[in-house]
């Protein structure tokens, strides 16, 4: 870079020596440089300012030019459609294993006002209450004579609501069309199709989400466009769904209970053919969730089923002596020492009756021996009890699927010490969801393997690890059915079906700790037909009281078992199971009690 | 200097103001403006009517009250044009600082007339708008700057003026005020534009605009809905945007006919940001067209007579001033046709509103005055045989 001295030596210093003052030549020099600066600014700005100039002619065309577009289109219609985002509202619908509709979408409108555009607020106020009465008149004229542009008044309304506010002739009164969703079989399996609502709003169409159940795990596969024509399909059978729902409902109020629940699940595949939690609800209305305060698992919404999480009592009773076997500790004619109470530490464990002093293994089973379990427990060791519980699925949710089962996470001790080990082999100190329970039975039930219950049909057995050999579960059914032929569960036979199962009566835990003397959760698991068994089907009855011979009887003997025994009675024809009715003369003689 | 002009007679140059300032303002830039002015009132008398019936005046109160403003602004336009650029800049060096003080003590004793944002000082019978009238002061100040920093050993005036251009930005967003930050970001850029901004920084600023851009766009699912939105084809009817775009449509060529209009009763802006949807819906594409080109004539006239002028004061100045109120314009008007996102930005001289009118009334003036034929200096060039 060629600098410019600042003052032109040359010609100061020769001046200088002349004696001239060398200012003028310095000044002269400065306002030659200024002129020069002064001349290239100005021919740049030229060029600058030529060039502002067209871009804002431009720009005032472009404006000019969009706002001739503009006018010379057509006016339309406007869509709605703020921020360019897409309202998808269809939802794929859901069917059962044979293709009947769960849950499908229906076409209605809602209903919006706009005050601006609004003739005469007072009589439209007046005339939506008569249509309307849930709607306050008072609060309708306040919002449309108030600064609100906009509002509400229903989500759904019906044909025939539509043409009534059609009359009321208001032009402020508009409507929006919508696609509701509808779940023509009202309260059938509401648990497991949970509901839907609509999420986003728009005037033109409205979202609609998922909120419990499989239409919220399912969320993204109903909504996603491409599955418009491919139905979700459940495993479950809707005839079979309701007469669950039937037989159930009547056992609840026979029995005085304050809920129940039934799960019928296919042994091999681990499809639930029906579930069903009672107190239901209609899932195309469905009520208020349970506010701070309430006991969430007293509101209807709550899946007794899959969501709760209850001690089961006896029915665990099985696993222990399944595993004693399995693991070659003993055979079903182990004799086992039930002399009671059985001390430990500062804890005795009690039989409900005295049953002696020694029980073989199937005996302890059949008269359900907390005290002879115990001795079982004890000789497995907490250790391996763990495993095997754990490999039953009984320490994790299931993989049920529905949003709320993951709620269901088992309870158990803080310490795996020997006592819980004891305790917990006669179904206390852990507590599982009638589910787990469920999917426990399925491995006795299919020869040994572990199946995941599933609300999807399934192709075909989806068997899953094995948890105990084939001859073990073969003995754990045998003695299985020996409680329902002579043991606790006598109410439970079902001529032809040959129906095994264990019954449990586990006191209920007070919310302070300790148990209630005369509150009991009663459940009855069982298989059927225990020679070759396909299904599982476990009741739970909340709180049943029934009085019968003279005396209050709460057990599951007396309350889950006949209930059970009326649905497999109910069920078991419409699954396409032929009762084995023994040959009459075979004196005694049946196929199932080899 | 005291002993130079001792004793001298004051001397002139011997024309009268009035006949000097007739031949040398810019006739065709002044009768736009009056023409644009006519037009407020007339779409006035189309908007404010709705107004009016919601505050409870009689149906031409703010068309009065426009055309006393609109007078006092004109009245302030010519007084301001038949200064010398010197008195000028000197008053609006004066008014800025005024202005600037206004503005600074707004937190404290402005008023937001429920909106929102303290922009207001209520005056009883009128509110002021300090903003308003800072911005020509500001483009004064800033050209000074600028101007003066192209001299031979003078100030830093670019840094100067740009933080002050930062300052005061600074000081409108905290209002908040968004819409005239931008703008006075966007005039000092203009001025340092033409006052010879290093080809390097203008590409590299350009580039990293379009770099924020698309990274934003990319990364931001918010920010590229926003824009998805504002570039979709369609609008929700019940938005402003979308009652102004049917008031478009509806008033096609020739419009629907005077006092025809519906959208002035569903706009709650529609006598200032949205007049012009107003002005499409009743006269049609013609006026609108009439106005666009009012507009672009003033701006584009002033810039191409300021390619001439030879005091780089007067030229930054006047380019800010011109560029400034051309912006505003193209802005109101952008918005209105969905170009732009939506921002509140009055359309300069014809949306009602007392501070912007005085102050746009002012600032032309300003711009008028700068942009007055004066001599060159081409003689002496050519004497020397420098010029072209």
């Amino acid at each position: 870079m060629i600098r410019t001295p600042l003052r032109p030596l040359a010609r100061i210093l020769p001046a200088r020596a002349k004696g001239e003052n060398p200012d003028a030549i310095e000044r002269e020099n400065l306002n030659r440089r200024h002129e020069e600066i002064e001349a290239k600014a100005r021919v740049r700005a030229e060029s600058r300012l030529l060039v502002l100039s067209v871009s804002f002619l431009c720009a005032f065309v472009v404006i000019g030019g969009r706002m001739m577009m503009m006018a010379t289109s057509e006016p339309s219609e406007p869509l709605a459609n703020a921020q360019g985002t897409v309202i998808a509202n269809q939802r794929a619908d859901i069917v059962d294993r044979q293709g009947r509709i769960l849950a499908t979408n229906f076409e209605t409108h809602s209903l919006y006002a706009q005050p601006p555009q609004m003739v005469d607020p007072l009589a439209a106020a007046k005339g939506l209450v008569q249509i309307f009465p849930d709607l306050d008149e008072k609060k309708l004229i306040k919002n449309f004579t108030g600064k609100k542009k906009f509002l509400w008044i229903k989500k759904k309304i019906s044909p025939e609501q539509k043409q009534a506010v059609h009359d009321i002739g208001d032009p402020g009164l508009l409507f929006g069309p919508r696609e509701m969703r509808l779940y023509p079989n009202g309260k059938l399996a509401a648990h497991v199709l949970g509901g839907a609502s609509f999420g986003k709003e728009g005037v033109n169409s409205a979202e609609l989400k998922g909120v419990a159940g499989v239409e919220a795990q399912f969320d993204g596969y109903l909504r996603d466009p491409a599955n418009g024509d491919r139905p979700l399909q459940l495993s479950l059978d809707l005839t079979i769904q309701a007469a669950m729902e039937r037989v159930l409902f009547g056992g609840m109020r026979l029995m005085s209970a304050k809920g129940a629940a039934a799960i019928l699940m296919d042994a091999y595949t681990g499809e639930v053919i029906a579930v069903s939690s009672l107190p239901s609800f209609d899932p195309n209305d469905r009520p208020r969730v349970s506010i701070p305060g309430e006991d969430p698992s007293e509101n209807p919404l709550f899946n007794r089923a899959v969501q709760g999480v209850y001690e089961l009592g006896s029915t665990f009773k099985i696993f222990a002596a399944a595993q004693a076997m399995d693991l070659g500790l003993m055979n079903p004619e182990t004799i086992i020492n039930t002399r009671g109470p059985l001390q430990w530490g500062k804890f005795k464990i009690r039989d409900f009756h005295n049953y002696g002093n020694a029980l073989t293994l199937t005996k302890v089973i059949v008269k359900s021996s907390n005290i002879g379990t115990a001795r079982v427990a004890q000789m497995i060791g907490p250790l391996r009890q763990k495993q095997f519980l754990a490999a039953l699925g009984m320490f994790d949710p299931t993989p049920f699927e529905i949003v709320e089962a993951v709620n269901a996470q088992p309870l158990l001790p803080k310490q795996y010490s020997e006592l819980s080990a004891m305790t917990i082999s006669y179904g206390h100190g852990i507590s599982t969801s009638p589910m787990h329970l469920a999917a426990g039975y399925a491995v006795i039930a299919n020869g040994g393997h572990y199946v995941s219950p599933t609300v999807l049909k399934q192709a075909g057995p989806q068997l899953g690890p094995r948890v105990m050999s084939p001859v073990t579960a073969a003995a754990s059914r045998q003695m299985l059915r020996k409680v329902v032929s002579e043991g606790t569960a006598s109410f439970g036979e079902v001529p032809g079906y040959a129906v095994g199962g264990k019954t449990g009566s586990a006191d209920k835990p007070k919310p302070r700790g300790g148990y209630y003397n005369d509150k009991v959760i009663a459940t009855f698991a069982s298989i059927f037909p225990s020679n070759d068994p396909k299904y599982v089907l476990v009741v739970t009855l909340d709180e049943p009281e029934v009085f019968t011979l003279g005396e209050t009887r709460r057990t599951a003997g007396w309350t889950a078992v006949p209930v059970a025994a009326e649905l497999i009675r109910r069920v078991a024809p419409l699954l396409g199971l032929r009762p084995q009715v023994e040959p009459a003369g075979f004196g005694g003689v049946t196929l199932t009690s080899n | 200097m005291t002993e130079m002009v001792y004793g001298a007679v004051p001397f002139g140059d011997g024309e009268p103001i009035l006949p000097k300032w007739w031949r040398t303002i810019d006739k065709w830039s002044m009768s736009c403006v009056m023409i644009l002015f006519v037009i407020g009132l007339l779409l006035g008398l189309a908007a404010s009517p709705p107004l009016a019936a919601r505050n409870g005046f009689e149906p031409f109160h703010y068309v009065q009250r426009q055309a006393v403003f609109g007078g006092a602004a004109l009245v302030a336009m010519i007084i301001t044009s038949l200064m010398s650029p010197t008195l000028v800049r000197r008053l609006a060096v004066m008014g800025f600082l005024a202005a600037f003080v206004g503005l600074a003590l707004l937190p404290f004793f402005g008023t937001d007339f429920g909106k929102g944002a303290v922009r207001w000082y209520s005056l009883g019978f009128a509110s002021l708008q300090p903003s308003e009238f800072l911005k020509p002061g500001f483009v004064v100040v800033a050209a000074w700057l600028l101007a003066a920093g192209q001299e031979i050993n003078g100030p830093p005036g670019r840094l100067w003026s740009f933080v002050l251009t930062v300052v005061i930005a600074a000081m409108l967003v905290i209002q908040p005020d968004f819409g005239q930050a931008c703008l006075v970001l966007f005039g000092w850029g203009v001025m340092y534009f033409v006052a010879g901004a290093p080809m390097v920084l203008l590409v590299g600023i350009a580039g990293f605009v379009v770099l924020a851009g698309v990274l934003a766009y990319s990364s931001s699912e918010h920010f590229a809905r926003r824009i998805d939105g504002f570039l979709s084809a369609e609008v929700d009817p019940t938005t402003q945007l979308g009652y102004a775009s049917n008031a478009i449509r509806e008033g096609g060529l020739f419009g629907v006919g005077v006092g025809e209009g519906q959208v002035k009763w569903s706009l709650p802006d529609a006598h200032t940001d949205f007049i012009i949807a107003v002005a499409a819906e009743e006269y049609g594409l013609i006026l609108v067209i009439i106005i666009i080109s009012l507009y672009c004539s003033i701006v584009v006239r002033s810039l191409l007579r300021l390619m001439r002028e030879r005091d780089s004061f007067i030229r930054l100045a006047g380019t800010g001033l011109a560029a400034m109120f051309g912006v505003q314009a193209m802005i109101n008007m952008g918005v209105a046709v969905r170009l732009l996102p939506a921002k509140g930005m009055t359309l300069p001289f014809v949306s009602y509103g007392g501070s912007s009118l005085i102050a746009g009334g002012i600032a032309l003036g300003m711009l008028l005055a700068f942009t007055r034929t004066r001599p060159q200096g081409e003689i002496s060039d050519f004497l020397r045989g420098v010029g072209r």
